[in-house]
């Protein structure tokens, strides 16, 4: 494995007296999918927000691709190769499941600033969508309007979206959430082949999922990442047993 | 009864061509006047509803780009009118009775402003907002008051309504005929950039912008452009209103204005295309009708606002044909 793809050096983010991210190096290399896991309030979606460019470090920098992208911004990021999928979903929810995939093609394709032929008649725009729509299998809800979606499906909706771009990386906040155990197994199945387009930086709190995809797992507690290896290594870590798994995992 | 939305659309462009054609027919000038003054105040309405209804920005000052549009063509054509010399720094010129350049103006200034007021108020949002724009209406209202060159609080008087080539723009029909063509074109841009890869975008940043950054675009930036649209079209509406009342005064900066062109397009349906269409109409037709019965017709215009809000979050338009429309 050469250098990695997606990495943090020296994070560093308080809250007044909290601090939400002590000290965070990760990395994400070339075709795995690395998972952080750790309890509620541990500061993952703080980390994640760094990441992405939600919010600013108090120090440390965001390296994609090699290139720093610390100072840069959320849009900057994006078209530098970051595919994120939001916990909640952040979709149009008054545009169709199509509308929705096209706005991600537009982002990747830098064709937002087109102002005369329709998105949808665009074959440059529709064939990437639905073909991220196609992966995901919402190619019969095509023309539904988001907001009639249920909510396993706006899931699916969500990484579609993240496909259109193309990512280098993807940084998925809890995908899983929300969904059934068979929906659950099936995006399991579906991230499972994605590695080998680009590596995942997965949150997520479904172990069952995390301990079947995952190449590395990270354990963020307190805002510090306690352990860091692979499945089986954090399995049997003493440490991260007291801290978050307990006994039963 | 449902009704398909495009038939409807149809069927109020067939009705703006029908009236006033009949009233040419039945000698009624007064309706000209009054279909030409709805045709006016629906392009203007057209023009806030790409950043209202799209865009998802409640602009209480579009009002601004209506008077910028208003004192563009009085001030071009009163220096014509009366042969003075309109000295602008290195350049003077004599004004202008020409229609097209007075549109061209009208647009090019209100863009301009647009894009300075966008530049400050697109940082704000929701309640802020419709503040700051208010406050900048407020702003070019009280400098037209005191502009005593051209007329300060009394307006300015145009003689002779502009020229357009070929037309005899003092006969009613004819400048009807201008209104309403303008007013069409307005309309075919608005459902092309509705639809275009532009329009989802600035749709998706009033829905969830969060989204738009996601995929690698800026929410400002397509904001603003839209904001500059949206006010070079309401300019150019103002340059056909005060050609309309051959007569410029603040009113047209009145915060009055702006909240009824809001009111149109709530009225017609927000976002939809010709909602200020359909707004304008039952606005006029509301104001001359009720007017003559009444000082207080804006009571009954409350009435029926709050019914349209509370039973029909669509507009008129949604009302008539079943489909919800956009929440802002």
């Amino acid at each position: 494995m050469s250098d990695p793809v997606l990495s943090t050096l020296n994070l560093n983010k308080s809250f007044g007296a909290l601090k939400a991210t002590d000290d965070v190096s990760i990395d994400l290399k070339s075709g795995e999918i690395h998972a952080i896991i750790g309890p509620n309030g541990a500061g993952k979606s703080t980390l994640i927000q760094q990441i992405c460019g939600g919010l600013q470090p108090d120090s440390g920098r965001v390296l994609l691709n090699g290139q720093d992208v610390s100072g840069q911004s959320t849009q900057a990021r994006a078209r530098a190769g970051m595919g994120r999928t939001f916990q909640i979903s952040q979709l149009c929810m008054e545009d169709t499941v199509l509308e929705n995939a096209v706005l991600g093609v537009m982002g990747a394709e830098h064709l937002a600033w087109r102002f005369w032929r329709p998105a949808l008649k665009r074959p440059s725009l529709r064939d990437r969508a639905e073909a991220a729509l196609e992966r995901v299998g919402l190619s019969d809800d095509r023309d539904t309007r988001c907001a009639n979606l249920s909510h396993g499906q706006r899931r699916q909706l969500e990484v579609a979206v993240a496909l259109t771009l193309s990512p280098k990386a993807f940084v998925m906040d809890e995908p899983m959430a929300g969904l059934g155990a068979e929906g659950s197994k099936r995006l399991t199945g579906f991230l499972d082949g994605l590695r080998q387009e680009a590596p995942i930086l997965l949150v997520e709190h479904d172990m069952d999922a995390v301990f079947a995809l995952a190449d590395r797992i990270s354990v963020l507690v307190y805002g510090k990442v306690i352990a860091t290896g692979t499945a089986d290594e954090i399995r049997t870590n003493r440490e991260v047993r007291d801290a978050y798994l307990g006994d039963e995992a | 009864m449902r009704l398909n939305e495009k038939y409807f659309n149809a069927l109020m462009i067939a009705g703006l061509l029908a009236l006033p054609l009949w009233a040419v027919v039945a000698d009624q000038p007064f309706t000209i006047t009054l279909v030409t003054r709805a045709v006016i105040l629906a392009l203007a309405a057209v023009g806030l509803n790409i950043i209202l209804g799209i865009g998802g920005m409640v602009s209480f000052g579009h009002a601004v780009f209506f008077g910028i549009g208003g004192y563009a063509m009085g001030i071009l054509a009163y220096h014509a009118q009366t042969y003075t010399a309109l000295d602008l720094g290195p350049f003077s010129t004599d004004g202008t009775k020409s229609m097209p350049v007075i549109w061209l103006v009208a647009m090019i200034l209100s863009g301009l402003v647009a894009f300075f007021i966008g530049l400050l108020s697109l940082r704000t949002s929701g309640v802020y907002f419709i503040m700051i724009t208010l406050a900048f209406g407020q702003m070019f209202f009280y400098f037209a008051i005191s502009w005593a060159q051209y007329g300060g609080e009394d307006g300015l008087s145009i003689y002779v309504r502009n020229d357009f080539p070929g037309l005899n723009t003092l006969a009613p029909i004819q400048f009807y005929g201008i209104c309403f063509t303008l007013l069409c074109v307005v309309l075919f841009l608005f459902a092309r950039l509705q639809a275009s890869p532009f329009g989802l975008a600035l749709n998706a940043a009033r829905q969830t912008p969060t989204r738009v950054e996601t995929v690698g675009l800026n929410p400002m930036r397509l904001k603003l452009l839209a904001f500059v649209l949206s006010g070079a079209i309401t300019g150019l509406a103002g340059a056909l209103f005060a050609d309309l009342n051959r007569f410029v005064s603040p009113t047209m900066f009145s915060w009055q204005l702006s909240g009824e062109l809001i009111v149109l397009i709530i009225i017609g349906g927000v976002g939809r295309l010709m909602g200020p269409v359909i707004g304008a109409c039952v606005f006029v037709a509301l104001e001359h009708f009720l007017g003559e019965l009444t000082d207080f017709w804006h009571v009954y215009l409350g009435v029926v606002l709050l019914c349209i809000v509370l039973f029909g979050r669509g507009g008129l338009i949604g009302l008539l044909t079943g489909k919800e429309g956009v929440h802002v």
